[in-house]
């Protein structure tokens, strides 16, 4: 099915139209945890954008071979195995941006991101389109960090990528390297990305059960007549 | 009846009410006026300026907003201005402008205007205005000083603790005596008058009461949380205490206690409907406050402990609802299908 669609557009759905953290709304514990600075968000975006690719590519060539039943402990398995290289990798060159990440960076295992694009893309595409989809949606995921990062340590502690950029006369707003402060931040860029993604010809952002979610072309329930979700909105 | 009356036929309702919003406002606004004469008598001009300039932005937010989303504007019915005064009363009189501004911004653009304006904010938003600032700068929203410094000509300012400052983390009944016989701490009467360190508009307890009494006058608001809300409070710190009443009367006058009973949590919008919503919502506030009075690192809890209710308010209208006349329940109706 998607091998009717360009490759180009699998690069380039996940950047604003399928975002994965501000349109599926996939992956927000690490995106409020780690974008108090722009440092961490960036690295935080950078390692899951490897951990996805490389998950992509092997559950794709992996995918005729991994029986249906017992996929989502198979996929898992590829997934840690992958992230423990990087933990690796970072705790050997980059030791001072994993005391930063600290837990989460374990905790892409369980990144709903990696899961869900495993399940959602990689087990039924081919592999060049599932590799694509995953840099795409890693460089989303980057992107979104980055911007929410920014704003938040500009305003937080007056500073950018760890230099102070506001005067010291004037007091940041500590509220927003606080959870209440990353809330109102994800809300914002949110509705920003989903008035982006609309002016780009996106689905519109509403309540409307399977049907309104931005993944609902390539949804093979939706495809199949499954009213699966719908009851809880009419309520 | 004379003949000339015709009787009119007509569909219900039959009766209207005459209250618009704007009255109701300004009738909050009125009762505000006492505790805002006497913060300009405590703590100098300084009061007004910020009053002043926290209404005007919080009018102009409104007024912005609106126009930005495109939606009919509603700076006329003076709900703006009602927040701009509460969330300026929230605040001490030495606070930077410009934080006021920000507060106003969050306060009605994101609280206010994001979730619908007015009667659609799902909390009170001048407290969201006062807790963003208060988590924001803490340093510059805890800076009391005290009363009447400002004539003072030589000093630019006095500060001091508040009167719950200096309870916090004694309250064990050697903690409490110590506290209350202290030669810092106001007499009761000061108290009562509010000269004593605190915010601008919560420090005047005769001032609050006036203003509550007017309301409830007018009928704009219900005593029913504001009583329920001091009384859990005088109840649990009657406990805490072990009887004393100057203890009670001090903990009931410190703090923002009165000025959250009276102007914040019976919000309209953020308050439950009928009666007994209305009093698991304010007792839930008054042990909110006292527990985070007495172990919270706070020293003072009315903005927390009204907002959290905010939040409780759909559940609890859902669960005191009014059962319609001859409604049975659908249980009930079940067992009686299968006899």
């Amino acid at each position: 099915m998607a091998d009717k669609k360009s490759l180009g557009h699998e690069f380039t759905k996940g950047i604003i139209k399928e975002n994965p953290v501000l349109r599926l709304v996939l992956g927000t514990c690490p995106t409020l945890a780690t974008t108090t600075s722009l440092e961490s968000a960036i690295g935080m975006g950078i390692s899951a954008m490897i951990v996805l690719v490389c998950s992509n590519i092997v559950i794709s060539a992996l995918r005729k071979v991994i029986p249906q039943k017992v996929r989502i402990p198979c996929y898992i398995v590829i997934i840690a195995g992958f992230v423990t290289i990087v933990q690796m990798l970072v705790k050997a060159f980059l030791p001072s941006l994993d005391e930063q990440l600290g837990v989460y960076l374990p905790l892409i295992v369980v990144n709903c991101i990696i899961l869900g694009r495993a399940e959602a893309f990689a087990g039924k595409n081919s592999v060049v389109a599932s590799a694509l989809d995953g840099l795409g949606m890693g460089v989303g995921f980057t992107c979104a960090l980055a911007i929410m990062g920014t704003i938040r340590e500009l305003l937080g502690s007056g500073s950018l990528y760890g230099h102070a950029i506001l005067p010291e006369s004037i007091p940041p707003m500590t509220i927003f390297v606080l959870a209440p402060g990353g809330f109102f931040v994800f809300g914002l860029v949110m509705a920003c990305a989903n008035k982006l993604a609309e002016a780009g010809g996106g689905k519109k952002a509403t309540l409307g059960g399977c049907k309104a979610c931005p993944m609902a072309s390539s949804c093979e329930k939706l495809a199949a007549g499954e009213k699966c979700g719908e009851k809880e909105v009419e309520k | 009846m004379s003949e000339e009356r015709k009787l009119t036929v007509s569909a219900s309702p039959h009766r209207r009410t005459v209250d618009t919003t704007r009255g109701i406002m300004l009738d909050v606004v009125i009762a505000l006026m006492p505790a805002l004469v006497l913060s300009v008598v405590l703590f100098g001009f300084r009061a007004l300026l910020v009053t002043l300039t926290s209404v005007v932005f919080c009018v102009l937010f409104e007024f912005l907003s609106r126009k930005a989303m495109k939606r009919e504007n509603t700076i006329g019915d003076l709900s703006a201005v009602v927040t701009g005064i509460l969330l300026a009363f929230n605040l001490p009189s030495t606070i930077p402008l410009w934080m006021v501004i920000i507060g106003d911004a969050v306060a009605i653009i994101v609280v206010k205007q994001f979730f619908g304006g007015i009667g659609q904010n799902f909390v009170n938003p001048a407290l969201v205005g006062r807790i963003v600032l208060m988590t924001s700068f803490p340093t510059y929203v805890n800076d009391y000083v005290a009363p009447f410094a400002w004539r003072i000509k030589t000093l630019d300012a006095v500060t001091t603790a508040t009167p719950l400052a200096q309870f916090a983390g004694k309250y064990n009944s050697e903690g409490i005596a110590q506290t209350l016989n202290s030669p810092e701490f106001p007499e009761l009467a000061k108290m009562f008058f509010g000269v004593r360190g605190g915010c601008l508009g919560e420090t005047c307890a005769a001032a609050i009461i006036l203003g509550a009494l007017y309301l409830f006058i007018r009928k704009v608001i219900s005593p029913t949380i504001p009583l329920f809300y001091i009384g859990t409070v005088a109840v649990i710190m009657l406990i805490v205490g072990k009887g004393s009443v100057p203890f009670v009367l001090y903990q009931l006058m410190a703090g923002g206690l009165l000025l959250g009973a009276v102007f914040m949590a019976t919000d309209y919008t953020t308050s439950p409907i009928n009666f007994r919503g209305k009093v698991i919502f304010a007792i839930g506030c008054g042990i909110i406050t006292s527990l985070i009075r007495i172990f919270g690192s706070l020293p003072e809890g009315v903005s927390f402990s009204i907002i959290l209710m905010n939040i409780l308010v759909p559940h609890i209208d859902n669960l005191t609802a009014q059962k319609p006349f001859g409604f049975i329940k659908e249980k009930i109706k079940k067992e009686e299908a299968a006899k």
